[in-house]
């Protein structure tokens, strides 16, 4: 019988608040350290908690954007261990009655298969402080400017069977909570870190024994740690071991995962109601109002998109990876709207690649939507060809003028002109006769030589149709 | 109630001798005894509930009101270097 992977996942999520979760402090990243702290995320006796009511609100939004209940009565609880990065000896968290219970995550599969994955629940916490170690002797340090910032957990339900799976259920999650503008989600700022359940079962039996790989923040690392973590349980199991249930860390460097277990071993959270807070209760006609300003999701522009501007799966999937993208893509289109399929193909495949190269990007583009349609328009009306488009492009990225001025300036209009081209075509046939003489033999794969040799001669300007079509005259003739 | 005080010091981070373990631990017991009443009440009917004050949750505009007080506020720690506070090393 073959081996199933079953993978559940935790998100934790900081939720893009300018205030900690319960105090004035400022959540500005890369301060100086300890600079943004107060008694309230010290932990120092006397102090009270005070929730942020966006970091609600955008809780709520996360959860009505993955079809989740929202729970209008909500507790908090205590979570108790030791950490010196955690200064009040427990976390402030949502134990028993989340925020947001329910909902679901939808991802189409490299071969195309939709799948839907359910989510548990998110609930409302708090960040703990950073510690350092790395070139210290004996000691750690401490910076408490992240404790206390407010954080969603999202957590899935164990419905991946692969680590793709797990994958492209974060990215999809990613996507949203980006597109939702709740979180910076940057994965570099541990602002989107992903804790991985991970068990092995002969498939049809129930679940087997898990272990979990913590606080990953790289989808490369994710599906690394994932793919690790199933030879090893397998190959325990198969040599007649047991699984034992345990924390472990991604090593990145040695490609290889540990146990934590010392560390783990003394954990007993003991969590009871934090006594500081009472209930969090929101109304539904508060929920109905967050609902109606929901902006437009991932999911649902990427069908928008294949349906009012036809364009394929792929196409429809790379232009809405940001919002961003998508507002750029349809200013272009707005701009050119003769051929939405143009503007795909000269956004996603010239522009990016040409930006990627660069350094750059959209938000950094050297090359409006405005500047780029007014060379797309030039293709369409077929005053230059796609060849020289390219060339064109290059310049546009580097100099502010308009596509039309280089066009000029190059002399790069195209050659449409029969009478021009059928010269052209003479001149390259007079200088091969050989070929000429091969291509009339019966070899026809040397079309594509005097496609060349026509384009180059024509320094790229002539119009690629009229060449292939004279040149198909000429030869046969 | 056999309560393991050796355990309970632990989590809490509390050196106790064998000896103070032993005199600590039907102290900790009596105290359970007498809070374990609360069992006896008959909740029949009664809503559970987890804060005592049936009061909504007061909430926070997220608003920046705290400064920079890092001096006052590092004031009682008994090392620090460049900002940060100085623990001992908490990984192996």
């Amino acid at each position: 019988m073959s081996w199933e992977t079953v993978i559940g996942l935790e998100v934790h999520c900081q939720i893009n608040t300018d205030t900690k979760a319960f105090c004035g402090c400022s959540t500005a990243f890369g301060s100086e350290p300890n600079t943004q702290t107060c008694p309230v995320c010290l932990g120092m006796p006397g102090q009270l908690p005070v929730l942020n009511t966006l970091a609600v609100d955008k809780s709520i939004l996360t959860g009505l954007a993955i079809n989740a209940d929202i729970n209008l009565e909500s507790k908090f609880d205590r979570k108790n261990y030791f950490y010196p990065d955690l200064p009040k000896g427990y976390q402030i968290t949502q134990f028993t009655v989340p925020i947001v219970e329910g909902g679901h995550i939808d991802i189409v599969s490299k071969e195309g298969v939709k799948k839907r994955l359910g989510v548990t629940r998110i609930h409302m916490e708090e960040d703990a402080g950073k510690s350092m170690h790395e070139g210290l002797d004996a000691v750690s340090h401490i910076d408490l400017n992240r404790s206390g910032i407010p954080l969603m957990e999202i957590v899935s339900e164990p419905d991946m069977r692969s680590a793709d799976e797990a994958i492209a259920y974060l990215k999809q999650l990613h996507q949203i909570i980006r597109f939702l503008g709740v979180s910076g989600a940057d994965m570099e700022k541990g602002q989107f870190r992903c804790d991985a359940n991970v068990s092995v079962r002969r498939t049809g039996e129930p679940f087997g024994t898990r272990t979990e790989m913590k606080n990953m923040n790289s989808f490369r690392f994710i599906k690394q740690a994932i793919e690790f973590e199933v030879v090893r349980q397998i190959e325990i199991i198969e040599d007649g071991g047991k699984i034992v249930q345990e924390s472990r860390l991604w090593d990145s460097v040695k490609n290889e995962s540990r146990s934590m277990r010392s560390k783990e071993e003394a954990h007993d959270y003991r969590y009871f109601p934090e006594p500081d807070l009472p209930p969090l209760r929101v109304s539904q006609a508060h929920v109905d109002a967050i609902k109606d300003s929901m902006p437009e999701l991932p999911g649902q522009l990427r069908q928008r998109f294949e349906t009012d501007f036809n364009l394929s799966a792929y196409d429809a999937d790379v232009l809405t990876q940001t919002r961003a993208t998508a507002e750029w893509y349809e200013t272009l289109v707005a701009a050119h709207p003769a051929d939405p399929k143009r503007c795909a193909n000269w956004m996603a495949n010239e522009l990016l690649g040409r930006l990627k190269e660069a350094g750059k990007n959209l938000a950094s583009s050297p090359v409006s939507a405005l500047r780029l349609a007014a060379l797309l328009d030039r293709i369409a009306d077929n005053t230059i060809n796609g060849k020289s488009a390219k060339d064109i492009l290059d310049d546009m990225m580097v100099s502010d003028d308009s596509a039309d001025a280089i066009i000029e300036s190059k002399g790069l209009k195209q050659v449409s002109d029969s009478g021009a081209i059928d010269a052209i075509i003479q001149a390259v046939m007079a200088a091969n006769p050989n070929q000429v003489e091969g291509y009339r033999g019966g070899k026809d794969k040397l079309m594509g030589f005097f496609v060349g040799q026509v384009m180059k001669a024509s320094r790229g300007k002539a119009n690629p149709a009229m060449v292939n079509q004279r040149l198909k005259a000429l030869l046969n003739g | 109630m056999d309560i393991d005080v050796k355990k309970v010091a632990m989590l809490s981070r509390i050196r106790l001798t064998d000896d103070e373990a032993a005199e600590l631990g039907p102290q900790l017991a009596s105290i359970i005894g007498y809070i374990e009443q609360l069992s006896e009440v008959d909740t029949d009917g009664v809503e559970p509930t987890a804060h005592p004050h049936d009061a909504a949750m007061p909430l926070r505009a997220n608003v920046v009101s705290n400064s920079n007080r890092r001096d006052a506020l590092q004031a009682s720690s008994p090392k620090l270097e460049s900002g940060l506070y100085v623990v001992p090393k908490v990984i192996e």
